[in-house]
């Protein structure tokens, strides 16, 4: 791709190793597309968001708060936005259990077997959402995998209500977003010298006292961080919580969904929708600057 | 180097049950000869399999998938290879802003995307047609193949360019015979991991789609939200051999890890 036209007018601007306004030329043609396709579309969102709606009038042009008004003030929507919170909170925190550990496990494997599992643990990153969550459904059912695995070894009399249950969304969420968790460990790992843990363990400490004292320390921003894209992409998952959750066990996605596709209340789902951005971004960027100023020295 | 203990090997089995349980469920509940969902109890049939071919939506939808992804991903290292060869390699003003302005796809919730850009597509009267939803694919993908290509770009060793430049290369002919071919790893990467992207991409797609245009993820979804049978079951296993097979032939490539953990998100 060469410079835009002042090549030839200006041949001092554009020189052979590139002038000043190179740069921008370059990047003219992606500005233009994701610009068009990101900006304008949430502005309108936005604008959307603060009109009204009536089941005669349609979407109407007045410009309120009322919409956000109603969320707040609605203990129906309370309910679905806590349930939102709570189950993007247990994801959070079970990923975190199980996905850390998991790295460090992977991370401390010999040669053939750490790249086989690493491919086992993220492979399924590449895999349709939909085909993983529906693997759930079939494993959750009142008479699937689980409920008579469980059944059989007489742990459980009557079948476990796991789909159309919060529980089951946790649990499938817990799978789908786990590998966030592992890739951010993982890229902490990368950087945990050996030679430290060896030194620990050379002056007398146990295994645990290592992992506690040593190892736990150092790969705290890779756990916080992989938390921050958990958390977000739970709060704001969709596909999962619909087919695990059903129509009855609404989360704050499911309910954007239906007010759009559903009802029809464009402005209610655009708020609701707005709301779940402003969320996404105030934890993302928020967080993100807590754990760069907390661990400022572990990522130099 | 220390190896891990019998309690660590038993908690990374439970650990890979839990992670391969629900892939392994779907490709055995696939091979049922029931007509109900239940595990293939009288042998493996392929019944199911040849039932998808009496179903030409699903087949329309895998058709529309690929050439979707295809033509994504395609755009999408397009518009990252020259954005990516100024902002990996220039300092200029605004370069900050540009590239958090180009990874801020990755922050916003794909729901919210889907409803804005149905919004916008309704509102300046364009409609939902095939080449809306490539629009929001390409928004979509475009992150990642730019963030592989802007890793590409980054190593470049500059005086191999200055030295054909010297030699009376065109702007154009560096480009080509000498940049092209030092980053090709990463636009060849780039594409792969925006068509898988594009490819399985569903909640966006849900709300932009249209009867004409559905893609399989969307197609399975809608499916799944009225009933569960074993059809769906086979079309989700074959979608699932799909991918196992694209994902060795990527990691003898170029190796898994460098394609999922690389630099920034995962």
């Amino acid at each position: 791709m060469s410079a835009a036209a002042p090549n030839v007018a200006a041949p001092s601007v554009a020189g052979p190793s590139g002038g000043r306004l190179r740069p921008y030329a370059l990047n003219a043609p992606a500005l233009a597309v994701v610009g068009t396709l990101i900006v304008v579309p949430l502005v309108m969102t936005l604008v959307l968001s603060l009109h009204s709606f009536g089941t005669y009038t349609g979407v109407t042009d007045d410009v309120s708060l009322a919409n956000y008004v109603e969320i707040v003030g609605d203990p129906y929507f309370h309910e679905i936005f806590l349930r939102t919170l709570r189950i993007s909170a247990l994801v959070t925190l079970i990923a975190a259990a199980i996905g850390a550990p998991e790295a460090y496990i992977l991370h401390r494997m010999a040669r053939p077997w750490r790249g086989i599992f690493l491919l086992v643990m993220l492979g399924p990153l590449l895999i349709s959402v939909v085909a993983r969550t529906l693997g759930w459904a079939l494993l959750l059912g009142s008479t699937g995998v689980v409920n008579q695995g469980l059944m059989a070894l007489g742990l459980i009399s009557a079948p476990l209500r796991l789909m159309h249950s919060e529980t089951g969304v946790v649990i499938a969420l817990v799978h789908v977003l786990m590998p966030f968790m592992i890739v951010a460990v993982w890229a902490s790992l990368a950087r945990l010298d050996p030679q430290v843990e060896n030194a620990a363990a050379s002056l007398g400490a146990g295994p645990f006292t290592v992992v506690r004292r040593v190892v736990l320390p150092q790969i705290a921003p890779g756990v916080l961080s992989g938390s921050i894209i958990v958390f977000a992409l739970a709060a704001s998952a969709f596909a999962t919580p619909a087919i695990i959750g059903g129509r009855r066990l609404k989360v704050a996605a499911t309910l954007a969904y239906d007010e759009f596709l559903s009802t029809m209340n464009w402005p209610l789902g655009a708020a609701i929708a707005v709301l779940l951005l402003l969320a996404n971004i105030v934890i993302i960027v928020g967080c993100n600057r807590i754990v760069e100023r907390r661990y400022a020295e572990v990522f130099r | 180097m220390s190896r891990n203990g019998p309690l660590a090997l038993v908690f990374h089995a439970l650990v890979v049950v839990f992670a391969l349980a629900p892939i392994v469920i779907v490709c055995v509940v696939a091979f049922t000869s029931h007509g109900y969902l239940s595990l293939p109890t009288e042998g493996p049939s392929l019944r199911w399999f040849y039932a998808i071919g009496d179903r030409p939506e699903f087949l329309r939808s895998v058709l529309d998938s690929l050439w979707l992804a295809a033509a994504a991903s395609t755009l999408a290292v397009a518009l990252a290879v020259p954005a990516a060869l100024a902002i990996g390699r220039e300092r200029f003003p605004g370069r900050g802003a540009l590239l958090s302005l180009f990874q801020s796809p990755l922050m916003i919730p794909h729901l919210v995307l889907g409803i804005a850009l149905l919004r916008f597509f309704t509102e300046t009267g364009l409609g939902l047609s095939r080449w809306t939803l490539l629009a929001g694919h390409l928004v979509v993908v475009f992150p990642f193949a730019l963030r592989l290509v802007l890793t590409a770009s980054a190593g470049i060793d500059r005086t191999m360019e200055n030295a054909a430049a010297s030699l009376g290369a065109s702007r154009w002919v560096v480009f080509r015979r000498v940049t092209l071919p030092l980053i090709m790893a990463g636009v060849v990467s780039g594409w792969i991991l925006s068509f898988i992207q594009s490819f399985d991409e569903v909640t966006m797609s849900v709300f932009i789609s249209t009867p004409e245009t559905t893609t399989l993820p969307v197609r399975l979804f809608l499916y799944i939200q009225d009933n569960i049978d074993p059809l769906v079951a086979s079309v989700s296993a074959a979608l699932i051999f799909a991918t196992v097979i694209a994902m060795v032939i990527l990691d003898r490539l170029f190796g898994m890890e460098r394609l999922l953990v690389g630099p920034g998100r995962g």
